[in-house]
């Protein structure tokens, strides 16, 4: 079912320089051309009725009910797969087209139930209103006949044709009793998200939608994106909750809080509560489509786990004490301050996070810096996207992407480096398969064969299954094959780039030791195909990066990020359309996060604190003296407290003991501090060691910003009302009070115009601008006043493009007799990031644990089976997961997800980290796998931990 | 804060700028960088571990290091 306040106009948008005019029902339109006749009428304000038709998808033409007339034609073309013509003359409604239209109603509901008024489509079904526009006042065949409505016949046997309703999707049903074979959820599946799960299958009045092979729709190839249910003009496919529930009784547009796409979604409501989530049609970054996570797990929100009272302890073995607001604001801010007093000024620094609104993570650092003083604030995009902020500005100029998503539908290659979309950034993934279905060649580097690599109807064209620690050599290479082929952009690098930085690096990249056949044996990947996959980024059109955290949460991750930029720069593919360089974000306000100022070295905007006119307007701003060296970076925190010297730390949406490497090591931070204050939704793994819980707010009671991958800045808004009666800013905000920096913001939107005030690429956001154009995408201010879809057009940020040498360095974490294997970890599309959200909803039903995936050699090798349990040991640490043995995986190389806390994960990471941010290297540990048959030592010390403080918070008291 | 973390930091750190084919330009950006993203803290640390011998330090790190040592000594004199 549509949105309820959307309006579907029936046929895509068509863009075009030509405009053509016609008349429908005597008025004169103009459309571009290519347009429908239907979608051109809709434009008019007429809605010729239709059932097939949804602007979502590409014209069909089986329901013969929007037939139209057209002075000068024979019969009565279908106003959906007609194309506007010059001077046409069209007529929607005569006599005749009335006739046909009720006769084929008539068939329609001949084979529907009539119980429209228990029915969950009731006053939004397509079927149910074209009835009522048709006029049909009889259906003259009855029900004794065939049909796909009754489970048995009149005589009292089964229906050959029934199916009975599928339920097993846990958040939408199918009753193929209702469907009227429209093809429009076959065909969402298929254009929209590019899984091709469904299927009509046989013939005639045999035909029937059908999940993979006629399997339950749970059991198929389905991954419950819901765009079908969306396009579903009946109750054949709803939602569990609109069934439950009822229709919405008013909707608001927000911005979904799981990965780095952003999308934007109408919360539709009745009151307070939630019916469904459905992806917004204007929704610049999503276009209408949405996948599981963002559509469906929202659950969580309202989850009976939330903590909605803050709670205080002294000791992490002692209950929790329920507290009043003004207690637990009053305590954080003595004890800060005792700390303070103690062990001085440099003890205390605070976390933001990307899960938190660009006005929460730039208050935090405000705190941080003005309140307590220093710079030892950090955000969670230092494990993850940190090197793509060094990186792009060292070479470009700028901390961020180059494009906007809608750039790919000009990308003639596409080139996709350790990222994997379709799990990750999925609703960005089925537009980039759109675009390869279209015919855009594929390259991809991944040592693991990740879907894309073949999936239907796309097949990379070259797959580099690099060992895992070598993208810098892989890079490398390329660079190689593209200088000394005489593959160089020639003319954009004099044009745009520093001179004598290119031939610097031309030289370098040039030596033999770069060629493909020399570092053949270090990658893994054949010469040929590094040469061949060369070749065609450099000279196949309009080429685009996408990368992801497998170029960057490696020991050279910034420099992988350079290499890349070189690659686009050497090529000329920056600054237009189509090309560029495109980081996929992870958390859906990274790179909103890092814009706000989240480093210990950086004011809001990428600006170092040692630059004394910068500080010096946040100084008069801000009204105190501000540090003007950089603080500590979490890795630094963890080791300060350790080391004594660190106490203290406000950490407000993120989950550092299960997110951050080596789990023992943080752990044994956190209990070396005096004061940890968690700000969030639930007990998770860090809130068990802290000593102060303060409630946080999910995204539905959030006001004000995110800014997702491609820079754009969308409101959050609020749908209800804060669980723990402050929103998160509040929160800060009160704790800045209490530590004796008084701040008096009244609405989020106020910290906005302060951010905007004090950063040069923000000086033009405002939220009513936002409001105004739907979303932003910064640089924006006096020289683009309505932001920058694509950056570095015509210069580059930084004037000259800037190549970096990229010398290969090996990894230090290398295999050897004891560990002979490499752990690399990733994501999966059903979960996300440590899963505190997810894991609380149905998507469990997809993914309830993290598995090791292994190659069947190496499984045989170590007598390991399908389920088994295996031993992971690296020299970090131990756990054991359950064994999946799979292709994907290449020889020597393992493979596993994070999102359950015991899994353990990264108590096998170490402390090796980027040389330049400390982004941690996920991507490689070297490891050994055994069969075992009980949990890890760390396991069952996590389990009794975990149950320990699971029965703290069930005792918390209140005084 | 361990000193054997922040000699691991500093050779990472140096074995990126070992690429710089003039030594002095490497070490420069040696010290650049840990003049721009360490904190202070950390920065005396392995200034004061160089001054005892530098133990475990890549011959680049120890240049820079030293180079950083002579910046920030230069940046206190000018706040006097």
């Amino acid at each position: 079912m549509l949105s309820i306040v959307e309006i579907d106009r029936g046929t895509p948008a068509v863009k075009s320089d030509t405009q053509i005019t016609l008349e429908i029902d005597g008025r004169s339109i103009s459309v571009p051309e290519g347009t429908s006749v239907m979608r051109a009428a809709a434009q008019a304000g007429i809605n010729i009725p239709k059932l097939c038709a949804t602007d979502m998808l590409e014209a069909f033409g089986s329901c013969r009910l929007c037939l139209v007339e057209i002075e000068g034609r024979k019969g009565y073309p279908a106003s959906c797969t007609t194309p506007v013509a010059d001077g046409m003359k069209v007529s929607t409604q005569t006599t005749k087209l009335a006739d046909i239209r009720r006769g084929v109603m008539e068939l329609y509901i001949s084979d529907h139930p009539l119980d429209c008024l228990t029915c969950p489509a009731n006053g939004h079904c397509e079927l149910q209103d074209m009835a009522g526009v048709v006029g049909l006042r009889e259906v003259r065949y009855g029900y004794d006949g065939d049909n796909h409505v009754y489970a048995k016949t009149k005589q009292g046997e089964a229906n050959p044709h029934f199916v009975a309703k599928d339920e097993s999707n846990p958040y939408f049903t199918f009753d193929p009793s209702k469907c009227i074979v429209c093809s429009r959820c076959v065909r969402a599946c298929d254009e929209v998200q590019g899984t091709f799960a469904l299927t009509i299958q046989g013939r005639g009045f045999e035909s029937k939608v059908a999940a993979s092979q006629d399997n339950r729709f749970l059991d198929s190839e389905c991954v419950s994106c819901g765009a079908c249910v969306q396009a579903c003009p009946t109750a054949t496919l709803s939602e569990k909750s609109l069934i439950d529930r009822g229709q919405a009784e008013h909707s608001a547009v927000t911005t979904c809080a799981y990965c780095g796409v952003g999308c934007s979604f109408r919360a539709e409501m009745k009151g307070d509560e939630i019916v469904r989530m459905v992806p917004n049609k204007d929704g610049h970054a999503n276009h209408g489509h949405s996948c599981v996570k963002g559509r469906f797990a929202i659950g969580y929100a309202t989850h009976p786990d939330r903590i909605n009272t803050p709670m205080i302890r002294n000791k992490i073995n002692e209950p929790w004490r329920i507290a009043s607001w003004d207690e637990a604001i009053a305590h954080v801010a003595s004890e800060f301050k005792r700390l303070q007093a103690a062990y001085g000024k440099f003890s205390i620094g605070g976390i933001t996070s990307s899960r938190c609104t660009n006005e929460e993570t730039y208050l935090v650092q405000k705190l941080v810096r003005a309140g307590f003083g220093n710079n030892n604030v950090d955000t969670c995009a230092r494990v993850c996207h940190s090197p793509t902020g060094y990186g792009l500005k060292a070479t470009m100029g700028e901390s961020a992407g180059t494009q906007d998503f809608d750039s790919i539908e000009q990308t003639d290659v596409v080139l996709i480096i350790g990222a994997n979309p379709t799990d990750a950034h999925p609703v960005f993934g089925s537009q980039m398969k759109q675009r390869l279905r279209a015919g855009a060649k594929l390259i991809i580097v991944d040592p693991r064969r990740i879907d894309l690599v073949r999936t239907p109807h796309i097949k990379a064209d070259y797959h580099l299954k690099l060992k895992p620690g070598t993208n810098v050599a892989v890079l490398n290479t390329l660079a190689h094959v593209i200088v000394t082929e005489g593959l160089v952009d020639e003319a954009f690098v004099a044009a745009r780039c520093d001179r004598v930085a290119f031939d610097k690096w031309r030289t370098f990249v040039a030596q033999d030791k770069y060629s493909p056949e020399a570092m053949e044996a270090e990658t893994g990947v054949p010469a040929a195909l590094v040469r061949g996959a060369a070749r065609l980024y450099a000279t196949g059109g309009n080429g685009a990066i996408y990368y992801g955290l497998g170029v960057t949460e490696h020991a050279q991750g910034s420099t992988a990020v350079m290499g890349i930029a070189n690659l686009a720069m050497a090529t000329g593919n920056i600054g237009r359309e189509g090309v560029g360089v495109n980081p996929l974000r992870g958390q859906n306000n990274v790179q909103g996060s890092c814009d706000m100022g989240s480093f210990p070295h950086e004011f809001p905007g990428y600006r170092h604190v040692g630059d004394a006119e910068v500080r010096g307007s946040f100084e008069a701003a801000w009204g105190v003296p501000l540090h003007d060296e950089p603080g500590l970076r979490i890795p630094n925190m963890f080791e300060a407290a350790i080391d004594g010297s660190f106490k203290g730390l406000y950490i407000e949406g993120e989950d550092i003991a299960q997110s951050d490497p080596n789990t023992q090591h943080v752990t044994a931070a956190l209990q070396s501090m005096e004061c940890v204050v968690v700000q969030d939704l639930f007990l998770n793994e860090t809130a068990k060691f802290a000593h102060v819980f303060l409630p946080g707010c999910s995204f539905l009671e959030k006001d004000g910003t995110f800014t997702n991958a491609e820079r754009r800045i969308s409101r959050v808004r609020k749908v209800m009302e804060p669980k723990g009666r402050y929103a998160d800013w509040e929160v800060t905000q009160l704790l800045s009070n209490a530590m004796g920096y008084p701040m008096h913001y009244k609405h989020p939107s106020e910290i906005m115009d302060e951010i905007a005030m004090l950063t040069p690429t923000f000086h033009g956001v405002s939220f009513d601008k936002i409001d105004q154009l739907g979303s932003i995408q910064w640089p924006c201010n006096e020289q683009h006043p309505d932001g920058t879809p694509v950056m570095h057009v015509g210069e580059f940020v930084r004037g000259k493009g800037r190549f970096m040498l990229t010398e290969y360095v090996p990894t230090s974490e290398k295999v050897n007799a004891t560990h002979p294997l490499i752990l690399t970890t990733g994501r999966i599309l059903s979960q996300y990031n440590v899963g505190a959200q997810t894991r609380r909803t149905a998507n469990v039903m997809w993914h309830d644990e993290d598995r090791l995936e292994i190659h069947p050699h190496d499984a045989e090798e170590r007598g390991i089976k399908e389920d088994d349990w295996a031993g992971i040991e690296s020299r970090a640490g131990q756990t054991v997961l359950r064994a999946r043995i799979s292709e994907r995986m290449q020889p020597g190389v393992v493979y596993t997800t994070f999102h359950f806390p015991g899994s353990g994960a990264n108590v096998i990471t170490t402390e090796n980290s980027d040389w330049a941010t400390n982004c941690p290297e996920y991507k490689v540990t070297a490891v050994q796998v055994t069969r075992v048959n009980q949990p890890s030592e760390w396991q069952k010390r996590y389990q009794a931990f975990s149950d320990e403080q699971q029965a703290l918070l069930d005792a918390a008291e209140t005084p | 804060m361990n000193i054997e973390r922040l000699v691991t930091m500093a050779n990472d750190i140096s074995r990126y700028f070992a690429a710089e084919p003039d030594e002095a330009a490497g070490a420069a950006g040696v010290a650049d960088h840990l003049k721009k993203f360490w904190e202070p803290g950390m920065r005396k640390r392995i200034v004061a571990h160089l001054a005892a011998g530098g133990e475990g330090l890549d011959p680049l790190a120890k240049k820079g290091v030293e180079r950083l040592a002579e910046l920030d000594s230069k940046a206190l004199a000018a706040k006097g």
